[in-house]
Formats: C-alpha cells, structure tokens, sequence
C-alpha cells in the first residue's frame, strides 16, 4: 500500500504498516479490499448513529462482562457473607450473590464496571428499539433489506434473552422474584410445561442449577449468538450500501455522503469512544440494581414495587392488565391468564415484526429496489401501524407500572388497571386513524408547497388594491426531499370473469389484495407533475419579485425546478468543486 | 467473498474519488477559509487527547490511594463511595475525551465536500446464474445423487436422526427421583397434622422461636410463618425448595367477619392460614389490608379476599390463595392440621 503522497517521506510506522499489508496482501489479497473499501461511501444523518449506538454498547457489555466473569461465582451453594458490607455480615446466602457483593464492595472498580455492565445493556437494547423505529418508519426494510430486517428482530429477541438471562444472575431478592415469575410462565405451558420448568430448574422451584446454567447461556450461548447475527447484519449493510434520505443530488442509484477514510475511520471511531466514555460516567456516577439493598433471594420474600429492567414491563404490565382466564378441560389445566400475556401475545407480535417486510410488499406489489428512504408522511399506512404498535406497547408499559402510578397520582390500581385494559383495545386504532390523517395532512401541505410555493406569513397590498399573501419559492434541499415522494400505483381491481369468459381462480385472493393496496397507498395525495411544479413555483417567485423592492431579501438564488433530486439545475455550478470556488470567490 | 467478479476489470464507480456532484449545497467552513481557526480546531484536538492522558495518569493515581470504603459528600448524588466516583469519573473522561478529539478532527479539519459513489444491482448477470446452474448441476450428475436413490435416501435418514443423541441427553436436566413426577411434587408440601407453625424471621437461617400462640397474634395483624422443621428438611436437601412452597401467611380477624372458609372449622379462634405463594405466578404476597382483609400481590396486584374463602376479587390470578387448616398443640402452640387440600403456588397442566 504506497497511499503516501510523493512529496512526503513515509513515517517509519508507516513503512512497518506498508510492509505488513503487503506480506498479508500476498497470502490473502487483501489489498484489493482495501483499496475498494477505504473509500467507501456512507450517507451522513444523525439517525444512523442509533445503530452505531448499539453496536458500541454491545462491544461494552462483552468487555465489561468479560472482567465481571474474573470475580462473579454462578453457584448457588449456601455460605456466610464475610465482606466488607456490614448490614449483610454473617447472612446465609448463595455465592452467586455474595460474589457480586465482593464485586460491588471489595474488588476496586467493580462496582464501576458492574454498573457499566447494566447501564450499557440497558443502552443496547434502547438504541436498537429506536433504531428498529428509524428502520420501520422510513421504510429502509424494503427490498432489497428484508432479510437484514429479520436479522434484526433475531437480534432483539436475543437481547431480551441476553438481559433476561444476565438480570437473574446477582441472585438478589429482586431478580429472584423475577425467576419465580418466569417459572410460573413456563409451568403455564400447555401439557409440556410442568417437565419443562422442572428441566429448566433441575426439579423444583428455586433448585440449586438455575444460576449455573443461566450463567452459561448468559456469558457464552447468548452473546455468541448476538456476535455471529451482528456480524452477517454489517456485511450485508457493506454489501447493500447505506440508505439515503432524499436530497439533493441523491438518487435511489446513487450513495452521496462521505468516505470511509478518513471522515468515517474518525467519525465512527471517535464515537465509538464517546459511547464508551458515556456508559463509563453513567457508571460511575448513577447507580443502577443497587443488589445490596434488596438482600439474598429466598422464595417466602418479596419486595413491594418490585420493577423489571424497562425492556421486560410491557411483559409485566400484560401479565397485570389480563383478566383471570383459567379453564380446565378433563382433568387439564389451560391458564390462558399467563399464557396470552406472556407467550401468545409476544409470540404474535415478534412473529409479524419479522414478517412486516413480506406482509407489506405483498399488500402493494412493490417489487423495485429502495435505496432512498421514504418519508413517515408518504406511507401514512405505515407510520399509522407504527404509531398504533408504540400506543399499544406504553399502554402495557404503563401497566407494568401501575402500581407506582397508583401510588404516584393516589389513585385506585383497580381503575387504572380497567382504564389500560380499554385503552390497550381502543387506544391503538384512535393512534393509528390520527396519524395516517396527519400524514395526509402533511402530505397536502407538500403539495401546496410544490404548486404555491411557502406561505411567507407576509400579506401584501398590490397598486390595484388587491391583498395577497407572498408566496415564496421553497429552495432548492426541500424541492428534492418533497419530490423524492414516488407515487405507488394502487393493484388493480380484479375481475371474477375475464374478457375472454374465463373465471379468475384466485378472484379473492386478488381482490383482498386490491384491496388492502387501495387502504395502504389509495389515499395518498398525487405528486404534480414537473409543469404543475415549474409554474407554482414560478408564480411564487413572481410575487416574491413584486415584494422585493421592499425588503432585504435574500433568497434569490432559489431554484425553481421541478426535479428535485437530478443532477443539475439551470444556472448552478456543474460541480462541486466550481461550487465552492465561486462561494470561496465572493 | 472471493468470486469472479473480482478478478473482472474494477469498476470506475468503485474507486475511491468519486464524481463530486453539482448541486449539493456547501458551505466552506471557518477552518477552511481562516488558516487561524484551523489552528485553534488543531490545539483543540490535541487538547482533548492530552486531557485523555492526564486522566488516565488521575484514573491510576485514584486507584492506589483511595480506600475502597470511603465515602464522600457529592452534591446532587449525595454520600457515594469516593473510590467508586474518582474510577469512574477519571475512566470515563478518558475515553470521552479521545471520541470527542477524533470527532473534533473529523468535523473542522477532514474534507466535508460530501462525495457520490454509484449503486450497483446486487443481482448476478444472466452469466452468473447460468455459471452457478452449470456448476450446481454437474455436481449433481458426477455425485449421482439423483440416480443412487438408497444412497440419498439413507443419506437424508441418518441426517434427520443424528440430532436425536443430542437432544435425549437433555433429558438428565432433571434427575428424576424414583417414582415421582412433577405433578405430584407441585402438589404436596411439607406441611403435616400437627407440624408446628414457626414465625418466618425473614433469613434463610436462624434460631425460630419454639412456635406461635394464638395470642401472640393480634386482631388485624398478619405473620409470616413457615414449619416448624423447615431448616432440618433445609439442611437435608441443600436448597429451599420446600420453603417456597410452605411459606404461609397467618391473618387474624374477628370470628364473626370470617363470610367463608375453605373447611369447615379451619381456623383457630378466628386465626386463618393461607400460602403465601400467589396463584397468579407464584410471588410471595404480604400486602394485607386488615379492614378489608384483602391481600394484595406486589406483583401483578391479584388480590384475594381472605375472610370469604381467599377468593380473587380483582386481578389476573385465577384461583383462590389455598388454606391451611390449623389448630393448636398440647402447649398452646398454633399447629397444622393437615398439608394443604390444593396445589400452593401457579396452576400447571396437570393440576385440574
């Protein structure tokens, strides 16, 4: 690799790097990555840092975990706590617990890292729902990313398992309520359940191998899972390229933003360091699980307002919103009060957040490639569906907590819990019909902005005596983003007999489809054409002109030209470069 | 990732340099223009890593003089472990400080002239696909895998049962005892006709007391109580197993307040004993409410009706909390008069 210019001599480390690359370049060629890879191009937006996000909280958790497993004992033999914490001297408890004492109280920095450990997987699992979010309402799961999509529903659900597995651990009075719970969720479990939760515990409940075997699944099962999926997950976002959202000059062919060396190595690398420092303060400075106030677990012991970690209450507040259905059919006991909540309910939504992507491109035909994010507002359906899954899921998070709001406000947790149990059944379709409204609302502003121009706020009174509002042309980064819209043709209408007599076989399946196409894209408002564009905003800049004279007004190199998103508009430089040469100029 | 492709001729499009592209908007900088400002950007980032380096130098010097059990007064997060804070404070700047000066470096000094790369069909050319189908189908004609039918079929048996090894050994996940199944251990507990009660103290250990009397239990009030041998069967079985299903709650109330029990006569002077194991998903429970005589989980707010049967009166749990019926000994002491009639704790499929 002689990437030196010749004007400077190589530095002596790069001599030794240049050496190195080119001794492994001859056994693996890995020159000719690099060169295609250094200079790889990555859209620029702050919403793509979320998945960075993730990926550097999770690099914490391995590194954090890894020191925490030098000190922490997953046994749940019985001995005498003997450590420097007084309130629990002399106390039975298991070692699991005790050692996390020592962690806490006489390893130096321990507590530090075993707070960083919780506070970065509590990030984890954050940045990826919200990451998940971005993904979901700008449409970047469309083709060709379906299968990162599912990648990334593989990834949450073993993040829950992850923290649910790692929250146990401590064997404190608080995650040894939450076991209990997840026992009885098991035993809930139709004609397998019982053997399963006395497999899962080595017998009865709470048994002497659950902490062990949660430890194995916790420090080797389950992150090695989360490692190998991530992996696949960044190559193919290598391979695909980045999404977009649109601007100017980006195009759904086309990746505009920065290259990898050296903006990104920086970028990237530096923010890498920024999560870390920020989980390292938070961890030094807010204490999180403080497992010493909550004691060693014994099963005849409960504290009041227990809570989970914040990724597992909507779980809790469906175990506390459901009514008390329980059947029994011959002799079988079907407790549809734990397995709705907890198995039916989460197996539901997980299976159609994995399959959203197909469900989508089948309700609409859309077969193309998408590169170019599409905006919340240009798939009301969507960003509706969207809406209604966050209501549903606070309203179960509410519920998770209602007894801290019932404490909090004063008021009746028999009330709140009926008034969340309503609102989980009419709250998400009220969510879901205001938000596709907005987007259409939205979506009519943009028109109007395409054929008027922006309303300046300014009103005008003309020689003749008319009074106008100034309209104003809109410039040339949103005339690109609101023409970035692409208008989905709704699946046409099916016929039962065809022209030739023939009938269609499959008239309902095309018809359901007919359908459900004309409610996800049918209301969408129509984009004007280029001449509708060019005249609106023509006319806009007219008025603008007649005001002119009166104020300073300085917009006057807005363009107003229908394709927003082409390369080149009438009276811009070709090039960037000429661009910022003439800017540098004046 | 090797394929034919790369050994075709590079893309142009695929070159690092690009085709800078018309109008995307740039303005220049401060530090592009002023040759001060980027001065000043260049002293900040060094700045920022210096800083790193003095706190790592902090971090150490925190590390070996402060003791690990002092404590200090911090404004906001109040008395807090002073070695804790300094680790983390020191730790933290230290590596915040080298992402804040790389990230400095890349925003004042690096290019920002954002570039264009072309995007590229992920598809194979027609030539590719008909390459793989060749390749794919003289495999299949030289193995002779569609011709050997016995051999593909063995082959697709012995693959389906290898598995079958791997999974059977799961089964010692339990050893089951001789003789006994699930339903059945769920089912009893160690309660027996005349086993004494004992105040439950709240450690897995200890001395209990010899017992409780009836006295000793105010109208209203509510003690947490376990058998009387319940460390001996501890000690016996190396776990607590059996504390988690014989923990109960004793609950006094006036005699003529008590609407229902579970038997006829099961309570001693108005002295009911219920589990304390919630029939929802088995938490401890010991909210009581002594006006009401309601019990209420803290965790899924099942509540129960203790002087009508511990029927559900709100809540998910399903079933009434089990009662115990007890009476007293020759001295005095409240003891059990059977093990419970029910199944304690979460219902399970073979309970009925």
């Amino acid at each position: 690799m002689s990437t030196t210019s010749p004007l400077e001599k190589p530095a002596p480390v790069e001599k030794a790097g240049g050496a190195v690359a080119t001794y492994v370049d001859q056994r693996l060629g890995s020159n000719r990555a690099l060169g295609r890879n250094l200079g790889k191009v990555f859209p620029d937006h702050w919403s793509f840092m979320l998945g960075e996000i993730v990926l550097y909280s999770f690099i914490v958790v391995l590194l954090t975990g890894v020191y925490l497993t030098l000190f922490f004992k997953p046994s749940m033999v019985e001995v005498v706590y003997d450590g420097s914490y007084v309130p629990l001297k002399g106390v039975m408890m298991s070692e699991a617990y005790a050692s996390s004492l020592d962690i806490s109280f006489d390893v130096r920095g321990g507590l530090l890292i075993r707070q960083m450990h919780h506070w970065a997987a509590l990030i984890f699992v954050a940045a990826m729902v919200v990451h998940a979010f971005r993904v979901f309402f700008t449409g970047a799961y469309r083709k060709p990313r379906e299968l990162n999509w599912i990648l990334g529903v593989v990834l949450l659900t073993l993040a829950l398992a992850a923290g649910f597995t790692g929250y146990s651990l401590p064997d404190d009075l608080l995650s040894g309520t939450g076991l209990q719970i997840i026992r009885g969720i098991v035993q809930a479990i139709p004609v397998v359940g019982t053997w399963l939760a006395f497999f899962m515990f080595g017998g009865e409940y709470p048994g002497t191998d659950i902490i062990s075997r949660l430890y194995s699944a916790h420090i080797l099962l389950v992150p090695g899972l989360i490692l190998a999926v991530v992996t696949v997950h960044l190559m193919m976002v290598w391979v695909q390229k980045h999404t977009q959202f649109p601007g100017p000059g980006r195009t759904n062919t086309n990746v505009v933003g920065y290259p990898l060396m050296p903006v990104y190595m920086a970028k990237a690398g530096g923010f890498f360091f920024v999560v870390f420092g920020v989980i390292a303060l938070i961890g030094g400075l807010v204490t999180i699980n403080p497992i010493w106030i909550f004691g060693p677990y014994t099963p005849d012991q409960v504290s009041a307002g227990t809570q989970p970690d914040w990724y597992i209450g909507w779980l809790d507040g469906a175990l506390r919103l459901m009514p008390n259905w329980e059947t029994v059919i011959a002799g079988y006991t079907i407790s549809w009060n734990v397995l709705i909540p907890s198995v039916i309910i989460p197996g539901i939504l997980f299976t159609l957040l994995a399959l959203y992507p197909f469900i989508e491109a089948w309700v609409t035909g859309d077969k193309r490639d998408h590169n170019l994010l599409e905006r919340p507002r240009n798939a009301p359906v969507r960003t509706g569906i969207g809406v209604m899954a966050i209501v549903f899921y606070g309203i179960l998070w509410i519920g998770g907590g209602n007894d801290i709001v019932a404490v909090a406000f004063d008021m009746s947790i028999n009330s709140i819990s009926w008034a969340l149990r309503i609102l989980l059944i009419v709250a998400p379709p009220i969510a879901f019909i205001i938000t596709k409204r907005i987007c259409l609302g939205l979506q009519r502003k943009d028109r109007d902005k395409l054929l008027h121009g922006y309303e300046s706020g300014r009103v005008l009174r003309l020689p003749h005596g008319e009074f106008i509002e100034v309209h104003q042309p809109i410039n040339v980064k949103e005339m690109a983003v609101i023409t970035s819209k692409t208008d989905h043709a709704v699946l046409p209408a099916p016929q039962k007999i065809d022209a030739d007599g023939v009938r269609n076989p499959r008239y309902l399946v095309h018809s359901l489809r007919h359908r459900l196409s004309t409610f996800f894209y049918g209301d969408n408002v129509p984009t004007p054409s280029a001449a509708e564009i060019e005249h609106g905003q023509h006319h806009a800049a007219e008025q603008a002109a007649i005001e002119a004279p009166l104020h300073e007004y300085e917009d006057r190199d807005v363009i107003y030209n229908a394709h927003g998103g082409v390369l080149h508009h009438p009276g811009m430089p070709e090039t960037n470069a000429e661009q910022i040469a003439e800017e540098t100029r004046s | 990732m090797s394929t034919d492709k790369d050994l075709l001729p590079v893309d142009p499009h695929d070159e690092p340099g690009h085709l800078p592209i018309a109008d995307i908007p740039h303005t220049p900088r401060v530090t592009d223009t002023d040759p001060k400002a980027a001065r000043r950007a260049e002293r900040q980032v060094a700045s920022m890593f210096l800083l790193s380096m003095v706190f790592v130098v902090l971090f150490v010097v925190a590390f070996v003089t402060i003791d690990k059990s002092a404590v200090v007064y911090i404004p906001v997060l109040g008395v807090v472990g002073a070695s804790q804070i300094a680790l983390g404070f020191t730790f933290g700047m230290a590596i915040l400080l080298i992402g804040t000066g790389a990230i400095q470096w890349a925003k004042k000094l690096m290019p920002d002239v954002e570039v264009v790369q072309e995007r590229h069909s992920l598809a194979s050319t027609p030539k590719e696909d008909e390459a793989a189908k060749d390749n794919y189908d003289r495999g299949k004609e030289e193995s002779g895998f569609a011709r050997y039918t016995i051999i593909r079929r063995t082959l697709i048996g012995a693959l389906a049962l290898f598995p079958i090894p791997l999974v059977i050994m799961l089964r010692d996940l339990w050893q089951t005892p001789p003789g006994e199944n699930p339903a059945e251990i769920l089912s009893t507990t160690a309660w027996r006709d005349g086993l004494r009660i004992v105040p439950d103290t709240g450690e897995t250990t200890g001395e209990f007391l010899k017992g409780i009397r009836p006295e000793d239990i105010p109208v209203g009030g509510l003690v947490s109580a376990l058998p009387v041998n319940i460390m001996e069967i501890q000690k016996a079985e190396h776990n607590l197993n059996a504390r988690g299903k014989a923990a109960i709650i004793l609950v006094r109330m006036d005699p003529g307040e008590i609407r229902s029990q579970q038997g006829e006569g099961w309570d001693y002077q108005g002295i009911l004993a219920y589990s304390k194991i919630c029939t929802h998903v088995g938490c401890p429970i010991a909210l009581y409410e002594h006006r009401t005589h309601h019990l209420l989980c803290p965790c899924h707010q099942s509540t129960f009706d203790l002087a009508d049967s511990g029927d559900v009166i709100f809540g998910p749990a399903a079933r009434r909390m089990p009662q115990l019926p007890i009476g007293v000994d020759e001295e005095g002491f409240l003891v059990a008069k059977s093990d419970f009639q029910q199944p304690v704790g979460p219902s399970f499929w073979e309970r009925g």
